[in-house]
């Protein structure tokens, strides 16, 4: 199988994208001018434009939405109030009430900054329920229960969409741009980071991703595209009322998304035809109708988790091409600069947990190119130290600067941007991204030399995976991978982002013998690489292999610091690891 | 004053409902991590088994209310091996959004079988109410306090104080250590669907006389209850009763005092306030992931 060539791959969609383009128009030309076909169309294009904004802010970020009916009804109204009340060009009504509901949908970004899951639910069920009340009651403005009649359609520089076709083809022209649009997010770096946020947060913080930025633009982008829907629906069917952008309907656009498959815009424009059409089809169930659909979103949920489009694309899926050749992995130790200068320097680092004193004024140096390994037995604070230092923990006391800056209390993914990455005790990769993505994510992070250029991000994260043997693997899902072979995912993810400092925490954690021999010989590979590493481990073995100082932590204190001879022949160390009676520690149990 | 104590009054009657329906959501969530969308349908399905018991079938008042509140802890076994059973390996996010689906098939069923026309129950009682001070107490919203405060005393004793209680708790705290003690997890679990949903419908059938047995009772119900665990803290059992009545009180104030047609509004803004400034709730404790 042949390699292709990685330029040519960004621009596979493109073609199809134009070949639907054209599809449509012509096709749109066939469609009975009138009535029932037109309408059945332009519903799925109006809807199908809203659905894939919940494939945006669901399926790439996997934030909840239950409202974007009302970002629908804010694109209509903005569009019904401008031309028939204010006298708007319909462009122009349109921009409004697209702008009003990508500003609202920014704010709902905004909540999901500390909310997940069913808060988030909550949230967005509130905000839709809110303008349900605000629609139906606020009479002056909205005219009410009663709607908006007469909404004209789409006119610009002489041309004119109101007839029935020239309108179609206007929605089937934005729907076609706006799942290119989608389509090409999806393997953006932008659509990269929901992606991450989606599968796991704290690895995404760590790895150079700013959360509240991405999620509230996952929001704000669902939002303009429901705006867009609603506005392009108001008017082509020229007359709206509060009840067709209410909680319901917010159901019913989620569940279009679910059904064709809530990961890709494609299949979320089947599940909105298919639940457009079915209604038709199924008119003798009129009745039964809504209680059906209830059962289907349950149905979906248990047996095609992944919509129809996951099903079919995992029954239809090719054998990956073989990822290219590329170049070696670039030394990691920047030339110039002098070795054993400080790059991250720890002071009286203290964190309590209510009066545990996990940490108690611990001090610690990492010089550059070495590697320093703190050990400890379990409960001595290590793990709490690591995430002290990559940020996940704020202290209680102390300093963290890292190449010179006080990077005491700055945000994780921040630290990650100056070059501190981190691989995690239980393995934090990327669960619904390829080998290579997950290595991606790393390369890409702001401050990396090559982040702005995306072959050479692709590059870079090849020659990280080739450096722990797993380039083979970069088209594989990672969850298709061993345990092991996950964390050389995570090595690679951080190795990839080119960082000053890796902090590896408890990296034979769970591995077998071979496993833990071989981690041993890549992290003597990577002290070659001249990379400066802080390896958080009990395992004595790896430890005297690989560490060029050691600091050995106990209840929370530095018990020991120095050369690994001197360090590992201390009485205390030995006491603390054998057990040997000492003086009382008081009742310091350290989780 | 004369006003707003009896507003206050009306308040905690209504949030003594949102209460129990919060406090029948806070114990799926500690018991199975379930965040019910369908908690407004068992207070749907609740009232409206006592419209076929009491004013179909022509029962006494209290044999419909124990049979329908007993039929109800049944139907959420059911609800459990079919909602969330199959999904429970999958994460939050599948079995929010099946229950959601499980919310609409009830609602609409029951429209199906009785129509949009709300039905009529009686209150428990044939007198209107009593006069303390200056005061009138509603015998209906007066039923609904004080079998809340029986219905709070009593888990409140269950958990605290029997072997049982004390298992369901094991069960919500650590599944898997709770198996491990041969706790039988599965069985916990049925049991906390089966009692949510009791409790659930039981509220219905308290509220049904003041609101009119309708198809879309349990949503806005459901949605106020999930607002109060919010705001008393996601997860507490204090925090969903004051929650509960905290947002009763808020609402009747609001609408008395501030705007009728918005009264709902209130209930939304208040948990967004708090979403935004306090998103621990009243009571919660901020949880913060292990890495």
């Amino acid at each position: 199988m042949t390699a292709t060539p990685l330029s040519a791959r960004r621009w596979r969609g493109v073609p199809v994208a134009l070949a639907a383009l054209v599809a449509c128009v012509v096709a749109v030309q066939f469609v009975p001018a009138q009535g029932y076909y037109l309408n059945i169309l332009m519903q799925a294009a109006t809807y199908g434009i809203a659905v894939i904004g919940i494939v945006v802010v669901l399926g790439y970020c996997g934030q909840i939405t239950l409202a974007q009916a009302a970002f629908f009804g804010i694109g209509a109204y903005g569009v019904a109030l401008g031309t028939v009340d204010f006298g708007l060009n319909f462009f122009v009504a349109l921009a409004i009430g697209v702008l009003l509901s990508g500003l609202l949908g920014l704010l709902l970004g905004v909540a999901s900054l500390r909310l997940g899951g069913h808060y988030l639910a909550m949230v967005t069920i509130s905000f839709q329920q809110i303008l349900t009340l605000v629609l139906t009651n606020w009479i002056s403005l909205t005219h009410g229960p009663d709607g908006v009649p007469g909404v004209p359609r789409a006119a610009i520089f002489g041309i004119s969409f109101a007839g029935g076709e020239a309108y179609l083809g206007l929605c089937l022209v934005v729907l076609v741009l706006i799942t290119l649009y989608s389509w090409r997010l999806k393997s953006s770096r932008l659509g990269r980071a929901m992606q991450a946020v989606r599968d796991n947060e704290l690895a995404a913080s760590t790895s150079g991703i700013d959360i509240f930025r991405t999620k509230v633009l996952a929001f704000g982008i669902s939002a303009i595209l429901g705006g867009i829907g609603g506005g392009l629906f108001a008017g082509g069917f020229s007359y709206i009322s509060p009840d067709q952008f209410s909680f319901p309907e917010s159901i019913v656009l989620l569940t279009m998304a679910l059904l064709g498959g809530v990961q890709s815009p494609i299949g979320a424009l089947f599940g909105t035809t298919l639940l457009i059409i079915l209604p038709e089809w199924l008119r003798f169930l009129r009745q039964v109708y809504l209680a059906v659909y209830g059962a289907a979103v349950i149905l979906i949920m248990v047996f095609l988790p992944d919509g129809i489009w996951g099903w079919a694309t995992q029954r239809l899926r090719r054998t990956p091409p073989a990822p290219p050749e590329v170049a070696p992995l670039p030394l990691l130790s920047v030339k110039g600069e002098a070795t054993d200068e400080p790059v991250l320097e720890i002071r009286g680092l203290a964190k309590h947990f209510g009066g545990l004193r996990a940490l108690d004024g611990v001090d610690l140096t990492v010089r550059r190119g070495t590697v320093h390994a703190l050990i400890g037995p379990n409960g001595s604070g290590k793990s709490t130290f690591i995430n002290v230092v990559t940020g996940l923990y704020r202290p209680t006391a102390g300093r963290v600067s890292f190449l010179g800056q006080d990077i005491t209390y700055a945000a994780p993914y921040v630290r990650n941007r100056l070059g501190l990455a981190r691989t995690f005790q239980n393995i934090r990769v990327f669960r619904g991204m390829t080998v290579l993505d997950n290595v991606v994510v790393g390369a890409e992070r702001p401050g990396n030399d090559i982040a702005e250029d995306p072959e050479a991000v692709t590059e870079r994260a090849l020659a990280a995976l080739e450096f722990v043997g797993l380039r083979g693997d970069a088209y594989r899902m990672v969850g298709t991978l061993s345990y092991g072979h996950q964390r050389y995912v995570e090595i690679a993810r951080a190795l990839a982002s080119s960082p000053a400092c890796v902090l590896l925490d408890e990296p034979a954690a769970g591995l077998n013998m071979t496993e833990k021999q071989e981690l041993g010989v890549l992290l003597r590979r990577l002290k070659g690489h001249g990379l400066t590493i802080l390896v958080i481990d009990h395992d004595m073995n790896l430890v005297e292999q690989v560490a060029d100082h050691i600091t050995v932590l106990n209840f929370g204190r530095r018990i020991a610091d120095g050369d690994p001879r001197s360090v590992l022949d201390s009485p205390d160390v030995i006491a603390a690891y054998l057990g040997q009676p000492q003086e009382k520690q008081g009742s310091h149990e350290a989780a | 004053m004369d006003i707003a104590l009896q507003l206050l009054f009306t308040g905690l009657g209504i949030g003594s409902i949102y209460a129990l329906v919060a406090l029948g959501f806070v114990l799926l969530i500690r018991a199975a991590s379930v965040v019910n969308f369908a908690q407004g349908e068992f207070s749907m399905l609740g009232a409206y088994l006592m419209v076929i018991f009491f004013t179909g079938f022509g029962l006494s008042y209290f044999l419909a209310m124990i049979l329908s509140v007993v039929l109800m802890a049944a139907f959420g076994v059911i609800f459990a091996g079919v909602v969330y059973w199959p999904l429970r390996h999958r994460g939050q996010l599948p079995v929010i959004i099946s229950t959601i689906g499980a919310s609409i098939l009830l609602a609409n069923l029951v429209l199906v079988l009785y129509g949009p026309s709300p039905q009529v129950l009686p209150g428990v009682f044939d007198a209107p109410g009593i006069q303390v001070g200056p005061v009138f107490m509603d015998s209906q919203y007066l039923t609904i306090i004080v079998s809340a405060a029986v219905l709070v005393g009593l888990q409140y004793l269950v958990f605290e104080k029997t072997l049982l209680g004390k298992k369901l708790q094991a069960t919500s705290q650590d599944k898997e250590m709770a198996s491990l003690l041969g706790i039988p997890v599965a069985t916990m679990v049925l049991i906390t669907f089966a009692y949510s949903s009791a409790l659930g419908g039981l509220a219905g059938i308290l509220v049904a006389p003041i609101l009119f047995v309708s198809v879309g009772m349990g949503a806005l119900i459901a949605l106020k209850a999930f607002a109060a665990n919010i705001i008393g803290g996601f997860g507490s059992i204090p925090g969903a009763i004051l929650g509960g009545l905290a947002l009763g009180v808020v609402e009747t104030f609001g609408a008395s005092y501030i705007s009728v047609p918005y009264k709902d509004a209130f209930a939304f803004l208040t948990l967004l306030i708090f979403l935004m400034l306090r998103p621990q709730g009243l009571f919660g404790e901020r949880i913060a992931e292990k890495a």
